[in-house]
């Protein structure tokens, strides 16, 4: 397998990571769809939490895309982002709290939970390393592309590994969703659920370590 | 924090009642005068047990005068909403308030036999954290834990509304308070919400000159306690609707929603209507446009009494009220138990039609004029008052002590404390368990229960139970 290839695996397998997490949000589709007694909610939940997480993924992947145009740069970029998302680890390895804030978000606004659960957890910046790796074997074959041609492909890669990182997810957590809904019943939520915190805190620390280890 | 949810929260009230029977109950215990330190007696609630019905544990406060009345859990099923991510939570901590004392208690139960004080939070920090004074319910949910107050600032607690604070529910600091625009709401007393629909309930007692030194006859017949209920924005933490009740509907205590949260509706209890001294309940209702309903959907008449046999506060009345003072549901929303302390009967409603309620069981035991007694032939003090139910619903618990000073008005001299439980039918009725009868310390009175694992008055549910 190519570098490439197992970079972009390595998208999807975030995805289906963050998507079969209960706290990223499958478990409001369900009970969405319950409280109304239709499939239909439980489609539009799951859609919801998706473009909530969509938009956390693109808006910390495309600021990094905009700063590969410093081609000169991308040693330290990768190395900045690396110990970045190691730094994140760490903290959330240390403050095992969870953000009060996330409890104010009503029900009924689940696009705007996802994102900002996306976003305190550092979902998007686990993917940074991922994308950035990526970046690096397209530049290969470019060689010396032009800045905005550059910046164009870049551009293009963020949003194809947000919306595949995305699609694993929603996918992902919507199978758990529509079983659960369909079959297997709510005791599966309470027997299912691990407390991941401290196993997610090492993914970002482990992350950011790969990414540190390729540069060198 | 645990690698898994508690075993004790649970997805839907329905999984909850599926879950193993308690074998232990929590009961506070109350020195009427002060003259002891309030307390918190572990009971043996396993009928196979060789002290069942039995103090198996007591926990002892180091202060006197805290006068407990309601309390309730660090965390419960509320927090399998992955919105709260406070799923790893244990269901190990009872917060005790005292509303005499302002003084809240943190007890470790996670050993129940071994139970002891994990924190006291002393009344000045309450007070120079909220404003807020004499602290009554305790709910887990979204934020943190809910804690209703009776009284605002000043030394009588007349200085500004009461209203609701916040604490954390792993450290138990006093965040501040809940209300950020609280309308109409000038009093306070019980509150409870529908989660995944984002509205709370409150409800109102009186303002601490009206029940500290006990009732006071001229502003119960001038209709100025509570009478109001008020619908809130849970998560805007904004007073969206108050219903006023009608002037004369007085003191509209407990509130109580459907626990499936599908369900849109639920009921509060008023203690005395002052035109005609009957006990009432109100079932309260969303409508599709958002806003709320309520109508007096049960009744409970006085019952004629000789003047000779009343306590002065009655004399003139010459019947006995009911005194609605506590309610509570059973987990499948089936059947509503109404505490009737003043004329001694614990009534079992029907409720499957919130709109239309149906006497369905009765126990009759203790009462002002009555003074049933217990089938084993002792003597039941006061009324049935605080209730718990099993989780199951096929066990109702209840004691007999309303509040120091009340109790003094209507039950005159010292009537004893008790802690009794009756099986209920699967279908209603509803039947005083003989063998279970719990011998309290001298001098203490009860008040409220909570059951292991969870009860019909502390766990809210995020999920429906189809």
């Amino acid at each position: 397998m190519t570098t490439a290839a197992a970079l972009w695996w390595a998208v999807v397998a975030s995805g289906i990571y963050h998507g079969v997490n209960p706290g990223m949000g499958w478990p409001l589709a369900v009970s969405a769809a319950l409280m109304d007694r239709g499939q239909g909610r439980l489609i539009k939940a799951l859609v919801a939490l998706a473009a909530g997480h969509l938009i956390a993924m693109a808006a910390i992947l495309f600021p990094f895309s905009a700063l590969l145009v410093l081609a000169q740069w991308q040693r330290e970029i990768q190395i900045g982002a690396s110990l970045l998302v190691i730094a994140l680890g760490l903290y959330l390895l240390v403050n095992r709290r969870h953000p009060r804030f996330l409890a104010r978000v009503p029900p009924s606004r689940l696009a705007l939970w996802s994102f900002l659960a996306a976003m305190a957890h550092g979902a998007g910046l686990m993917l940074v390393p991922i994308y950035l790796g990526i970046c690096r074997t397209v530049e290969t074959d470019a060689g010396h592309a032009a800045a905005d041609t550059l910046m164009g492909g870049n551009a293009a890669v963020a949003a194809s590994v947000a919306v595949v990182h995305t699609l694993a997810m929603s996918l992902s957590g919507g199978a758990i969703a529509a079983g659960v809904y369909a079959w297997l019943g709510l005791k599966f939520l309470s027997r299912s659920w691990f407390n991941l915190d401290l196993v997610w805190a090492l993914s970002l620390v482990l992350v950011g370590g790969l990414s540190l280890w390729a540069v060198f | 924090m645990n690698l898994r949810p508690d075993p004790t929260f649970h997805a839907t009230p329905r999984l909850a009642m599926e879950a193993p029977a308690e074998t232990l109950a929590f009961t506070l215990m109350l020195s009427p005068d002060g003259t002891q330190p309030d307390g918190l007696a572990v009971i043996d609630v396993d009928p196979t047990s060789k002290s069942y019905g039995q103090i198996v544990h007591q926990v002892i406060m180091p202060n006197k005068g805290d006068e407990f009345h309601h309390f309730g859990w660090n965390a419960c099923s509320s927090a399998l909403s992955p919105l709260t991510g406070h799923a790893f939570l244990e269901r190990r901590y009872l917060i005790i308030p005292g509303i005499r004392s302002s003084r809240i208690y943190v007890i470790d139960v996670k050993e129940p036999l071994k139970a002891k004080i994990h924190k006291i939070i002393e009344p000045e920090e309450v007070f120079a954290k909220t404003g807020y004074s004499r602290p009554h319910t305790i709910h887990c949910g979204p934020e943190g834990i809910y804690v209703s107050t009776l009284g605002g600032g000043g030394p009588d607690g007349t200085d500004g509304p009461p209203g609701i604070f916040i604490m954390d529910c792993e450290t138990f600091e006093i965040l501040g308070r809940y209300e950020m625009d609280r309308g109409k709401q000038e009093k306070h007393y019980d509150f409870w919400w529908n989660l995944p629909r984002d509205y709370m309930v409150s409800s109102e007692w009186g303002l601490p000159p009206q029940f500290e030194n006990g009732l006071v006859p001229e502003d119960l017949l001038s209709n100025k306690y509570g009478h109001s209920i008020h619908f809130w924005n849970l998560r805007e933490r904004r007073n969206v609707q108050t219903i006023d009740l009608g002037e004369n509907h007085q003191m509209a205590l407990e509130i109580r929603p459907a626990h499936d949260p599908a369900k849109d509706y639920g009921f509060c209890g008023v203690v005395v209507d002052t035109t005609n001294l009957q006990g009432a309940i109100f079932t309260w209702w969303r409508k599709p446009d958002g806003t709320f309903d309520a109508k007096k959907t049960i009744t409970i008449d006085p019952q004629p009494a000789s003047a000779d046999d009343l306590p002065d506060l009655l004399k003139g009345f010459e019947a006995v009220p009911p005194l609605v003072t506590d309610i509570d549901l059973s987990l499948d929303d089936r059947f509503l138990y109404v505490s009737c302390w003043g004329t001694g009967e614990m009534h079992q409603y029907d409720v499957s039609d919130p709109m239309n309620p149906k006497l369905a069981g009765k126990v009759e035991i203790g009462g002002i004029v009555k003074k049933t007694p217990h089938p084993n032939g002792k003597p039941f003090g006061y009324g049935p008052q605080m209730v718990e139910i099993s989780r199951d619903g096929k066990r109702v618990y209840w004691t007999n002590s309303l509040y120091s000073t009340w109790d003094d008005q209507f039950y005159p001299g010292d009537r004893g404390a008790a802690m009794v439980m009756a099986h209920a039918g699967e279908n209603g009725g509803l039947e005083l368990a003989e063998d279970f009868w719990v011998e309290f310390p001298e001098g203490y009175r009860t008040h409220q229960i909570r059951l292991e694992g969870g009860d019909c008055s502390t766990d809210s549910f995020c999920y429906p139970s189809v």
